[in-house]
């Protein structure tokens, strides 16, 4: 590639060897046909075929071991789709031992227990970016970049622990707060089977809210990293445009920063959405698991796809373990959707971004 | 500052003589004009005399006044005074939460009152908001310190005895103190399997990273696609992926081998990609610089991209060795519980320690939780310390070296200079003595493309 940039225009399309080889500058013209026309094809040398090969096949195994697991899943999950066809994605209740199963139930929780993730990392995850890039200085500055990076690193056992024995105490007099005097929102009842409204704390054990928050901690600093990364790259002249015009920070943060990191802010959001998703440990350790939606995030009982396969892989007969398998091939199906549109979405505002 | 300016040049009334203001602007500009011609004519900056001018103490540009402190601390104790008044006296509002939450909510108000006092509405929004921006970090990075603290605070009370580090759960049942029991062969167990994963995905994904970058191409571009997919896949996916393809089919019972396999499936792209970032990081001009020289692709690789990239790659590799030894998920689906030492990785079950934590904290006695938050304290540990070293190590950019690997450096160009000198020596006595052999007859002394003379002057090498 630099060499073809590197050859100029008039040489054109001819090849390099007839160039010089007809230049009698280069040449010396008392001995015309001493040697032959220089081949330019370069012949690899021994090492670098072997590097080459090897390589090759060190990609050839990646992709291999990749591959499998996609090809293995989708055979092993066809068995169970087959069985259940389209119902598969309506049917609430999970015994395939009758052949009546679905994931309609655990999806809705799975997706509950994100958005409500969401709700709490993505203004925390916000406004951390913003005053890591924007208002914190010098030392500072590089103390939370690495503290943010070191809590992306904590294991999820971590977290699921912290989530039982912590926050399951502690977070119940807001939730019972929330659904007292927001209970007329509907999500945000917790009502038995009468639609008589609850009160006592042992409705609010184990809700999709406490997983929830627990997710969207473990998430932030990923969405974090992702969107500080985007402030940073805002370019300098618009922001010194904005303050030689009289903008205040805030105004250049709205005007400058905001605008050229929309697709951090969109891809972040997006790739910490694909962690919720597919997170584990946490959730199963908190919830109580149920076979039914349940609208109402603040009630006990809610699940997730994860802890669904956490649950009953081990009791699962074979048509069983296909039919988790179909599960989990429809969880990695949308967090793989979800994941590239987000890199899309930062890569390409990456490359927009830059103006000088 | 500009509006004042310019209301005063336009507006007549507000200056003493327009004309006059006038002139004496020509004036100085006309001056400036000049100087500015002198200057260019003699081709010199000319600088300005700081003879005579004070210089005052440096302006700190981001200080805090007076009064922006005092309407932090006002407001501060203000929303707090609020908040007690509601809970203790008026409002029927009680909990903890809900009297920080009121309290903030005051504090916002009453620091927006105070400084609307003296700013117009642009700086009430910016002073505002940058509150805003702090509180939501001061919270985050509360919450997530809070967390790892409080697993490291619980787990003092197992910490202490030494027997929890040397003994394994064979002995101890779940009624049993702590002082006899322990985790040695989670420890183990986690060390056992994250070796063997670490085996494959290290030459694996560094060398698939070096294919990405370095060889190219189509097929290239088709595993890159696929290793960022597999960054998708949730852990226990590859778990049940594991589980049901190699547990199921071929060896039928669970082992640590299952548990490593599970953890490379989870850790391999994560290699593969910060790997990737790293060798794309390395300046295009080196590699040019040494394929200019001559040098095959290979070597290439080997000795300007693997050495430029090593502190990254350490990191890399580091960074996805915490996230393997902290997954919990997919090991929970392939190694198995046990309560005995097995360091067989084929045979029998293995634990690790995460697994080993959900495993303590699902039993209802206390002892056994004070095991858990134990065995979740040191793998924490375990994960800062590695977190530390990739740090220290991936903390310098690439060729920002120590005083002993620059010395190392300077020692290996030397050597290689007077391997060079010493080459080109022989080759020129070669050329003397087989001048007639080819027809160009070279002229080594007055040749000014054979660096050989200089270089023997520089490094007093002796040629003769």
């Amino acid at each position: 590639m630099p060499i073809s940039s590197l050859v100029s225009p008039p040489l054109g399309d001819s090849p390099l060897g007839d160039a010089f080889g007809a230049d009698p500058a280069v040449f010396d013209p008392s001995s015309p046909d001493s040697r032959p026309r220089r081949s330019l094809v370069s012949r690899p040398s021994i090492s670098d075929s072997v590097f080459r090969s090897v390589a090759f096949s060190a990609g050839t195994i990646t992709v291999l071991i990749m591959l499998a697991v996609g090809v293995f899943l989708s055979l092993r999950a066809g068995d169970a789709l087959g069985v259940a066809g389209v119902n598969f994605l309506f049917e609430q209740d999970w015994s395939p031992e009758t052949k009546k199963f679905g994931i309609a139930s655990v999806l809705f929780g799975t997706i509950t227990i994100a958005v409500i993730a969401m709700c709490v990392a993505v203004p925390l995850a916000l406004g951390t970016a913003l005053l890591i890039s924007e208002v914190a200085q010098g030392r500072l500055k590089a103390t939370l970049v690495t503290l943010v990076d070191l809590m992306a690193a904590v294991p999820s056992v971590v977290f699921g622990l912290w989530g039982v024995f912590f926050l399951q105490a502690n977070v119940i007099p807001v939730a019972t707060w929330i659904s007292t005097y927001f209970g007329w929102i509907p999500f945000f009842s917790v009502t038995d089977a009468t639609g008589q409204a609850l009160t006592e704390a042992s409705a609010f054990t184990s809700s999709a809210f406490i997983a929830g928050i627990v997710v969207g901690l473990m998430v932030v600093p990923t969405q974090t990293s992702v969107m500080r990364e985007a402030f940073s790259q805002a370019p300098i002249g618009e922001r010194e445009a904005a303050f030689a015009l009289g903008s205040t920070r805030w105004g250049m943060i709205t005007s400058v920063v905001l605008p050229f990191g929309r697709g951090g802010i969109i891809g972040g959001t997006m790739l910490g959405l694909g962690r919720a998703l597919g997170e584990t440990i946490a959730v199963y350790m908190i919830i109580s698991p149920i076979f039914t939606i349940n609208w109402e995030v603040l009630k006990t009982g809610t699940n997730s796809v994860s802890a669904l396969i956490a649950l009953r892989y081990g009791e699962s007969s074979s048509f069983g373990l296909s039919a988790l398998m179909a599960a989990g091939l429809v969880l990695f199906l949308i967090t793989l959707v979800i994941n590239f549109t987000a890199s899309s979405i930062v890569a390409r505002s990456r490359s927009g971004a830059e103006s000088d | 500052m500009t509006t004042t300016h310019r209301t005063q040049a336009t507006d007549p009334a507000a200056s003493a003589g327009p004309s006059t203001l006038v002139m004496t602007e020509t004036a100085v500009e006309l001056e400036a004009d000049l100087e500015l011609q002198a200057a260019f004519v003699r081709h010199t900056t000319n600088i300005p005399s700081s003879e005579g001018i004070e210089i005052g103490p440096r302006r700190r540009m981001r200080a805090a006044r007076v009064d922006d402190q005092f309407n932090v601390f006002g407001a501060l104790a203000a929303g707090v005074a609020v908040a007690v008044l509601l809970f203790g006296w008026f409002g029927p509002l009680s909990g903890y939460v809900g009297f920080v939450i009121v309290a903030f909510i005051a504090f916002i108000g009453f620091y927006a009152l105070l400084v609307s006092l003296k700013s117009d509405w642009q700086e009430v929004k910016d002073r505002v908001m940058s509150v805003v921006l702090s509180s939501a970090g001061v919270l985050l990075f509360g919450a997530l310190v809070f967390v790892v603290a409080y697993t490291l605070v619980r787990g003092q009370e197992a910490l202490p005895h030494l027997n929890f580090f040397t003994d394994s759960m064979e002995l101890a049942g779940p009624l049993d103190g702590l002082e006899l029991g322990g985790i040695f062969h989670a420890i183990l167990g986690t060390l056992m399997q994250i070796t063997m994963a670490l085996i494959v995905t290290v030459p694996l994904g560094i060398l698939t990273a070096l294919f990405l970058n370095e060889v190219g191409g189509r097929f290239a571009r088709f595993v890159r696609t696929i290793s960022d997919a597999m960054t998708a896949l949730p852990s226990i996916v590859a778990g049940l992926f594991v589980y049901s393809a190699i547990i199921v089919l071929i060896t039928h019972q669970r082992s640590g081998f299952a548990a490593s396999m599970a953890i490379t499936v989870m850790m391999l792209p994560i290699v593969i990609r910060a790997s990737d970032i790293v060798l794309r990081l390395v300046a295009g001009n080196l590699r040019e610089a040494a394929y200019a020289l001559g040098s095959t692709r290979w070597r290439t690789v080997w000795h300007v991209v693997l050495p430029t990239a090593r502190p990254g790659l350490a990191t890399a590799v580091i960074l996805g060795t915490a996230r393997g030894i902290g997954e919990t998920s997919p090991v929970l689906l392939t190694s198995g519980v046990t309560a005995v030492v097995n360091l067989n990785p084929f045979e029998g079950p293995m634990i690790s320690l995460p697994l080993q934590v959900f495993d303590f904290v699902k039993s209802p006695e206390p002892n056994m939780i004070a095991r858990g938050f134990g065995a979740a304290a040191v793998l924490i540990l375990l994960v800062l310390t590695l977190f530390a070293i990739a740090r220290l190590i991936g903390g310098k950019g690439p060729g920002d070296l120590s005083r002993a690997q620059q010395q190392r450096v300077v020692a290996a160009s030397a050597r290689d200079l007077k391997r060079i000198t010493v080459a080109a020596d022989r080759r020129e006595r070669l050329a003397a003595t087989t001048a007639d052999a080819w027809p160009p007859p070279s002229a080594p002394p007055t040749d000014p493309s054979s660096p050989a003379p200089t270089i023997d002057l520089s490094t007093k090498e002796p040629s003769s």
